[in-house]
């Protein structure tokens, strides 16, 4: 496959893996944050740790749309089905995140009639083919996946679709970064920056982490070559005292971001005064509501939504492992309440959730491991 | 967050917004609405939801995957600086 | 077939009610199988490692006996329909435990307003399916359920087989140094299945594997003998999963070296483009074989003189530690663990 195959060249690979160790100063260990939830499942699906020096921990950030989302979100957005029989359509990592009465996948075991979609336009089809019933799309996603959304509503205006609502969960990531530098716990060296967010919104944006904070950002493609670099890129920064905003995905990322896209969100969304985030708490102009133009396509707007806040079950330490705070088996339910099978918060649920990722592909070897010591 | 694939663009939709694109031998209809200008046969995109977020730059990509190569081959230039081998060139 | 290998404990299936996942075919499958189940009805083999085809001596011959039963939507799809399934899917069920499959029973639930047409291709397909496969079809039973409730179709088949005395397949016999073979292509079914729902919109010139694997399983224990220790034919829940299996049942770790398992581009493409992993996906026309080391070769030679062999390979070993783990190994020697499925596979964008 092109654009993937060449950046997994194993004796580039190696290479890269032993100028990380010729930068790498052995007597101080470097955290380094990977933003994005994208990052955090290659870095365990390419087993990336397995390429680094000890010294050097690869701290998982809260850049996962599913894991961030308050269990509430889900509760109001199922609501929808029982109260308006409406279709709830939303992307695949929805489907099995716990609401109170079950997770979207188990309501559907029980007869509500929820579709997986894999793009909100399939959502906008859904709704036109389907005018006897109302279809919500529960969206989710950060910049990425706002502008899909954007495009998505504008053509339902076009068309004057009356049966179509959107469901708005779009959060953005800048305030979550700035949560965590301001973070009394925060002891974090460097930033590997969001990829697919940033060909939205470029590189600009990340320039107060390397201005007021003094931290290096690369943003980074997902191939191991790309997060390979990215460190490399890292190291030399804090090897030269430097702390500046690098493109290390260049190749697709432009500078400036998606001109069309930025039009579109601001065309369709407007920041909301403050979102709730699992674990990161109340985050002001952090998350995207439907403009006025588009209230009737805003479910928001349309259907009475109580705002249910659902705190998570008390045990529970979500929080402090979307923070970086815990890793992921610190938390007291992480492998025995909590599993990928029946996973009591998103991170246990999302494929790139750092519980999730953890338990798969290093909790089992761990164990194993263990086990025959 | 979003997995985003590259695609190539195989051809172009009447209407100018949709496009087909194929990923290792599978094809999807996608949006092209945000690309500016709209794509053209043959090009690579980043595809994310049905939609074509950013456009591929092979040069970038080639100049990438040179410095990636130099790496290597600035640690043999300076290993044999200070006299030191690593052993027959894997090049 | 009694082992000494000590299993981890069953528990007593916990759930309130039964969901989807429970068929899957991974985690959840056998936490239903094992801990509901089988305690209900098989209490004294419980704890046992679960076989695809059970083992009934009658006189002098020993018999193998295995039923399966077919869900599918949509009903036909490239390279099949469910009828191909539900006649493969026993044969192979017959064929990996060594056993040469005789003849078939096939019981039919149809749901009520399913086109007779549409019924009536699906016997062709499973009368054409049993005779590629050289089997009878002896007897069966016919159904029919409102509307609503059976998804156009389900079929049932159980299977009686000959077990060749020279097949001595046991997770027991598993060793270290061991190597794993697949017959071919890895992840054709489940892919071609989700891109005929139309749901993802994906368009590939791909169809289903099904097919009878008793020329795969004859042709090894006819070139192996005692050197191959097991097999299965990886369906629901993928490769991933019935190495999970065996590794569960015998204790000892399997390696797959992820450059030489065999995907097709359309089945690599469509995974990328949706989250998926290939090693997750179900096949219903292959074999995962675990063959001694030094008989690896031969064993490679013998399926791929088979017709519709060629693609077969050695993807893996067996080590001693870490116990019960599957790990996969990246072509720049990353490792990672290789988990078994939870539910069914779902796509994921994020």
């Amino acid at each position: 496959m092109k654009y993937v195959d060449e950046f997994r060249d194993p004796r580039l690979i190696r290479q890269a893996s032993d100028e990380i160790r010729r930068l790498v100063d052995p007597s101080r260990p470097y955290r380094i944050m990977e933003v994005c939830g994208g990052h955090t499942h290659a870095i365990y699906r390419f087993a990336l740790a397995d390429l680094l020096p000890p010294n050097i921990e690869l701290v998982h950030g809260p850049g996962c749309p599913v894991c961030v989302l308050p269990m509430g979100r889900i509760d109001e957005g199922l609501s929808l089905v029982d109260e308006h029989e409406a279709i709830f359509t939303t992307f695949g990592d929805v489907m099995r995140v716990p609401g109170r009465h079950g997770s979207p996948l188990e309501r559907q075991a029980r007869g509500a009639e929820i579709r997986m979609v894999y793009s909100p336009l399939d959502a906008l089809k859904l709704a036109r083919e389907r005018p006897d019933r109302h279809v919500v799309f529960f969206a989710i996603g950060f910049e990425t996946t706002a502008p899909s959304t954007a495009l998505t509503l504008k053509r339902a205006r076009e068309l004057d679709v009356t049966n179509f609502t959107v469901f708005s969960n779009h959060v953005t990531i800048v305030p979550a970064i700035r949560a965590i530098l301001d973070s009394p716990d925060m002891r974090l060296d460097a930033f590997i920056g969001p990829g697919h967010v940033s060909t939205v919104i470029g590189a600009r944006p990340y320039a107060f982490i390397a201005r007021d904070y003094r931290k290096p950002v690369v943003i980074s493609g997902f191939e191991p070559l790309d997060l390979l670099q990215s460190i490399v890129m890292i190291l030399r920064q804090l090897r030269d005292g430097r702390a500046e905003v690098e493109n290390q995905y260049g190749r697709t990322v432009p500078w400036d971001g998606n001109l069309p896209a930025l039009r579109a969100l601001a065309d369709v969304f407007e920041l909301r005064p403050h979102f709730e985030w699992r674990g990161l708490g109340f985050i002001s102009q952090s998350a995207l509501k439907l403009r006025a133009e588009y209230a009737s396509w805003d479910a928001e707007a349309r259907f009475a939504m109580a705002g249910v806040s659902v705190a998570d079950p008390k045990a529970a330490q979500c929080g402090e492992v979307l923070k970086g705070v815990l890793k992921p088996h610190q938390c007291k339910l992480f492998g025995r309440e909590c599993t990928p099978e029946m996973p009591v918060g998103a991170l246990m649920v999302s494929s790139e959730g750092a519980c999730a990722a953890y338990f798969s592909y290093v909790h089992r070897r761990m164990a194993a491991a263990e086990q025959a010591t | 967050m979003c997995l985003a694939i590259p695609g190539q663009i195989v051809e172009l939709a009447p209407g100018g917004h949709l496009a087909t694109v194929e990923v290792s031998k599978v094809r999807r209809t996608i949006n092209i609405d945000l690309l500016e200008p709209p794509p053209a046969p043959g090009e690579w995109v980043l595809i994310h939801v049905g939609f074509a977020m950013s456009r591929i730059s092979d040069r970038e990509a080639a100049e990438q995957l040179r410095l990636l190569a130099m790496l290597g081959e600035d640690a043999q230039a300076m290993a044999e600086l200070d006299g030191y081998e690593f052993g027959p060139s894997s090049q | 077939m009694t082992t000494t290998i000590a299993l981890p404990r069953v528990q007593a299936f916990g759930d309130v009610q039964v969901e989807m996942a429970h068929g899957a075919g991974g985690k959840a499958s056998r936490r239903l199988v094992e801990g509901l189940i089988v305690p209900a009805l098989m209490p004294e083999t419980s704890g046992e490692p679960l076989n695809d085809a059970a083992s009934v001596t009658v006189g002098s011959e020993q018999l193998a006996i295995t039923t399966d039963s077919f869900v599918v939507r949509p009903l036909r799809f490239r390279g099949g329909s469910i009828g191909d399934l539900a006649v493969n899917g026993t044969v192979n069920d017959l064929a990996v435990a060594g056993a040469t499959p005789l003849a078939l029973v096939c019981s039919l639930i149809v749901e009520a307003g399913t086109p007779s047409e549409t019924l009536r291709s699906e016997m062709l397909a499973v009368g054409e399916a049993a005779r590629r496969a050289g089997v009878r079809i002896v007897g069966g039973d016919t159904k029919v359920v409102e509307h609503g409730k059976a998804d156009g179709l389900y079929i049932t088949t159980t299977g009686l087989g000959r077990v060749d005395p020279r097949a001595r397949l046991s997770p027991a016999w598993v060793r270290p140094g061991d190597r794993i073979l697949v017959t071919g292509h890895i992840g054709d079914h489940g892919i071609t299945v989700l891109l005929a729902r139309g749901d993802l919109d994906l368009a590939a010139d791909l169809g289903s594997d099904t097919r009878s694997v008793y020329p795969f399983a004859a042709a090894l224990v006819d070139a192996v003998g005692a050197d191959l220790r097991w097999m299965r034919d990886p369906t629901r829940g993928g490769l991933a999963t019935s190495l999970n299996e065996i590794a569960r049942d015998c204790g000892l770790c399997f390696v797959l070296e992820e450059e030489l398992v065999p995907v097709r581009d359309e089945v690599r493409g469509a995974c990328e483009l949706l989250g998926l992993d290939p090693l997750h996906i179900a096949n219903e026309g292959q074999i995962v074989a675990i063959v001694a080391g030094a008989s690896a070769e031969s064993a490679l030679d013998a399926i791929r003189s088979v017709r519709g062999g060629e693609a077969a390979a050695i993807v893996g070993r067996v080590d001693a530690a870490p116990a019960r783990t599957v790990l996969a190994v990246a072509s720049y020697g990353g490792t990672r663990v290789v988990d078994m499925l939870v539910g069914d596979p779902l796509p994921r964008i994020c």
